[in-house]
């Protein structure tokens, strides 16, 4: 009954990253743009699911943190024109700030409470963004005067790798002694407290950690797309989206947020003909594999492989 | 330092609101000794323990452990001066093995360790063996037995090797034989030079590992002594049996509904999850009757009328008036003229008196209700004052009292009084009792009241059953309960 160990799970990862890499010799650049797409939210869901998954704190505004990144990162470049990856650790920076604050009212307040200032936080960002227009760019979005790269093949790599490198940290992390003192402040922060640990520190880190990898990715996805948009990137609708990826890929799986978030890419577009009707399935599926496979995809696959 | 306990706990108060909860109290467990703190429900023990951990904030009052002032520190420091804690609730990390969770125990509070530093494997198998879970260390938590999950707490506890432990109940929801086993490893903690702080609702419970024993009763400390002393003490047998009881019971002939009774419950179980709630339970309650179950917490009273009322799934059965209650829902079965009032109250507290009052007499006519509450009104002549308050401003008294009065709004032929004392002071328990025997005399209801506390369930008892373990072990009349089974409540 021993699940798979750390190790042998990031070396099967690591396989099919690198055959992931191979995919620019065979698909269009279309299909690479919507991978791109889809393997940044996968950082984000990644993200989510160390707070949700480990110290199970509901954030309903992942948006928060990666808004934060990528409208710091995208109006440092606007106004003073740095170099890029100056803005990428500004964008970074912000967001980890954003998550301090974020984590504030989490450590006082419990439950549905903490997920409603989470949802506020979110909306007082686009509120901001349509208000100071003359620096957001308000809701036409923001267009930045530089990008990483124009080929779809570099972005895409870029992508790929940015995404393994967080998603093997992010696992490693959640899978080591200090994400098991994480899961433990998560499910039980009385208990926890009373066998020794600081529960305000650990969760306080979690946090930390959970916006600079949404910050990062939030930055890059600027230079990656050459514009910010609330729409796109700061929206409630957004964030939902990110946390269904990260809840069918299986929570607490780190890793199963990125088979999420390539999920619900691919089937968007797999059912782009049957237009409005597509999101609809797309929630549906969703929906049934929250109700009837709590564990999401990952879990179903670590388990057919236990058995088999 | 050696003659100088390793738990001093001295003058420590906490109140919650208006209610004191812990008041003045004072306490001292030296190493390689065990003292028993006990009480009834309600009785502020598990909040003493909580404030030694610091798991809540005393108001006042000093906490020592191994000389070191720690009174108002956060849990995870009190936790590294040398305290350790055992809750009485298992909630083990359940992806994790038991290894692991025995392991968790033994990191380091610190956010750079990455990796597992190897002597603490040695260390969690080693604890494993101690405590008797070497047989099951790759096993998931969901997997095992009730007893196995109660030595995971354990092993977590002495995990860092505490001067100070505190057991939670340590032997809920155990059979004997493993009771037995949990005293051996308790013993043995002990004899590691180790204070042991036992937190239990009586002394027989204890009595056999204990050193001292010390008891309190409503935020207070009543006895302290060996546990034969305890026993014997004048104050701790009136808060346990209630002195000398005037009993009042009508004999079981004199119900007219012998053959069928209006509530027959028959070979009633239920089971949640791994424990036995409810064994092969029958009891009856003819109409008209004032039937008082008697238990300890824990023993199955709640699960009992959460089945009778419709809330729980239970094998066996339960028949009103000879046709089975199988099937009907549990809104049916309240309608129907069955009404609980709850352990908890579970009042509408930003309602007013007399909205909750109102709620409960809902499907009434308006007529018939305005006569209904002013009969209330005339039991509970408090609630008329207070009608315009909001309920959760209501003293803990006050709140039972309107709970009742809800229940009644709903004219129910058989009313389910749950823990109608729980946390509640001396001086309130005498009005509720006056209310009752009013209730008693004056109208034909029919009660089954469920209690931990002997003194108010047995005057106005018909009949008397005690529950103990998810078993019926006695049924009698309330005369009879201080000789045969009283020793069982001290």
């Amino acid at each position: 009954m021993r699940s798979f160990s750390t190790t042998r799970i990031l070396l099967v990862a690591l396989g099919a990253v690198v055959v992931a890499s191979f995919l620019p010799l065979w698909v269009t650049g279309y299909i690479l743009g919507l991978l791109t797409m889809a393997y940044y939210s996968g950082v984000f869901a990644m993200a989510w699911d160390l707070l949700f998954g480990f110290a199970g704190e509901v954030n309903f505004g992942p948006t928060f943190l990666i808004g934060t990144g990528a409208y710091t990162a995208g109006i440092l470049d606007n106004l003073y024109q740095p170099p890029i990856w100056l803005c990428v650790v500004a964008g970074t920076l912000a967001a980890v700030v954003g998550g301090v604050v974020l984590a504030l009212p989490a450590l006082r307040v419990r439950g549905p409470y903490f997920g409603l200032t989470t949802l506020v936080a979110v909306l007082i960002l686009q509120n901001f963004i349509v208000v100071d227009a003359h620096l957001t760019g308000g809701e036409n979005g923001l267009t930045v005067p530089d990008v990483i790269s124009i080929s779809d093949s570099t972005n895409y790599e870029i992508a790929l790798w940015f995404m393994a490198v967080s998603g093997a940290i992010l696992f490693s992390l959640a899978r080591s002694p200090v994400g098991l003192i994480l899961q433990a402040s998560g499910q039980d922060a009385v208990q926890a407290g009373a066998l020794g640990f600081n529960v305000t520190k650990h969760k306080l880190m979690a946090f930390i950690i959970s916006a600079f990898f949404s910050g990062l990715a939030g930055a890059l996805l600027v230079f990656y797309v050459g514009s910010a948009s609330a729409s796109s990137l700061v929206d409630i609708t957004v964030g939902v989206q990110i946390i269904i990826a990260a809840v069918i890929g299986g929570r607490r799986t780190i890793l199963g947020a990125v088979l999420g978030a390539v999920f619900l890419v691919a089937m968007s577009e797999l059912l782009r003909p049957l237009g409005d009707l597509s999101n609809f399935v797309v929630f549906a599926m969703a929906l049934v594999v929250v109700l009837f496979f709590p564990s999401g995809f990952f879990g179903l696959l670590t388990r057919t492989k236990e058995q088999g | 330092m050696a003659e100088s306990a390793q738990l001093e706990v001295k003058n420590l108060t906490k109140r919650f609101g208006g209610l004191v909860a812990v008041k003045d109290m004072s306490l001292a467990v030296h190493g390689g000794k065990i003292l028993g703190l006990i009480g009834p429900n309600g009785s502020g023990k598990s909040t003493v323990m909580k404030l030694i951990m610091g798991i809540e904030r005393p108001d006042s009052g000093s906490v020592r452990i191994n000389g070191t002032e720690v009174a108002g520190w956060p849990s995870h420091r009190i936790a590294r001066m040398g305290a350790g804690i055992v809750f009485q609730h298992s909630r083990p990390l359940h992806r994790q093995t038991v290894l692991e969770n025995i392991k968790l125990a033994l990191l380091p509070d610190k956010l750079t360790r990455l990796f597992a530093d190897p002597a603490i494997d040695e260390r969690a198998r080693a604890i494993a063996a101690r405590v008797g879970l070497d047989t099951v260390l790759e096993r998931r938590p969901a997997t095992l037995p009730f007893a196995d999950l109660r030595k995971i707490e354990i092993a977590k506890a002495v995990a860092r090797d505490p001067q100070v432990l505190l057991i939670d109940e340590p032997f809920a929801g155990l059979t004997s034989s493993e009771t037995a086993a949990f005293s051996d490893l308790i013993c043995q903690l002990r004899d590691d030079g180790r204070a042991v702080l036992l937190v239990d609702h009586n002394v027989k419970s204890v009595s056999k590992l204990v050193d001292r024993v010390l008891a309190m009763y409503v935020g207070e400390r009543i006895a302290e002594g060996t546990a034969d002393e305890v026993m014997r003490d004048e104050t701790v047998r009136r808060v346990y049996l209630g002195g000398s009881i005037e009993t009042a019971a009508r004999p079981e002939s004199s119900f007219r509904d012998a053959a069928t009774p209006f509530l027959a419950v028959d070979k009633l179980s239920v089971q949640y999850g791994k424990a036995q709630a409810l064994q092969d339970v029958s009891i009856h309650v003819h109409a008209g009757e004032f039937v008082s179950v008697v238990g300890l917490n824990g023993a199955g009273k709640t699960t009992l009328f959460n089945a009778i009322s419709g809330l729980l799934p239970y094998s066996g059965e339960i028949r009103r008036e000879g046709a089975t209650l199988r099937g009907f829902s549990a809104a049916a079965i309240a309608r129907g003229g069955i009404v609980q009032c709850p352990e908890g109250r579970e009042l509408f507290t930003d309602m007013t008196v007399r909205e909750n009052l109102d709620l409960g007499g809902q499907h009434l006519p308006p007529a018939e209700g305005a006569a209904q509450i002013a009969w209330l009104f005339d039991l509970f002549p408090i609630l008329r004052d207070r009608q315009k308050q909001h309920a959760g401003t209501l003293s803990g008294g006050e709140q039972q009292m309107l709970s009742i009065a809800r229940a009644l709004m709903m004219k129910p032929k058989l009313l389910i009084l749950d823990e109608p004392t729980l946390g509640l002071a001396p001086v309130i328990l005498e009005q509720l009792s006056k209310a009752l025997e009013r209730l008693r005399q004056t109208t034909p209801i029919t009660v089954l009241l469920g209690e931990q506390n002997v003194t108010f369930a047995l005057p106005h008892a018909d009949r008397v059953y005690v529950l103990e373990h998810a078993r019926i072990i006695w049924e009698g009349g309330p005369a009879r309960f201080a000789t045969e089974v009283g020793t069982d409540f001290l």
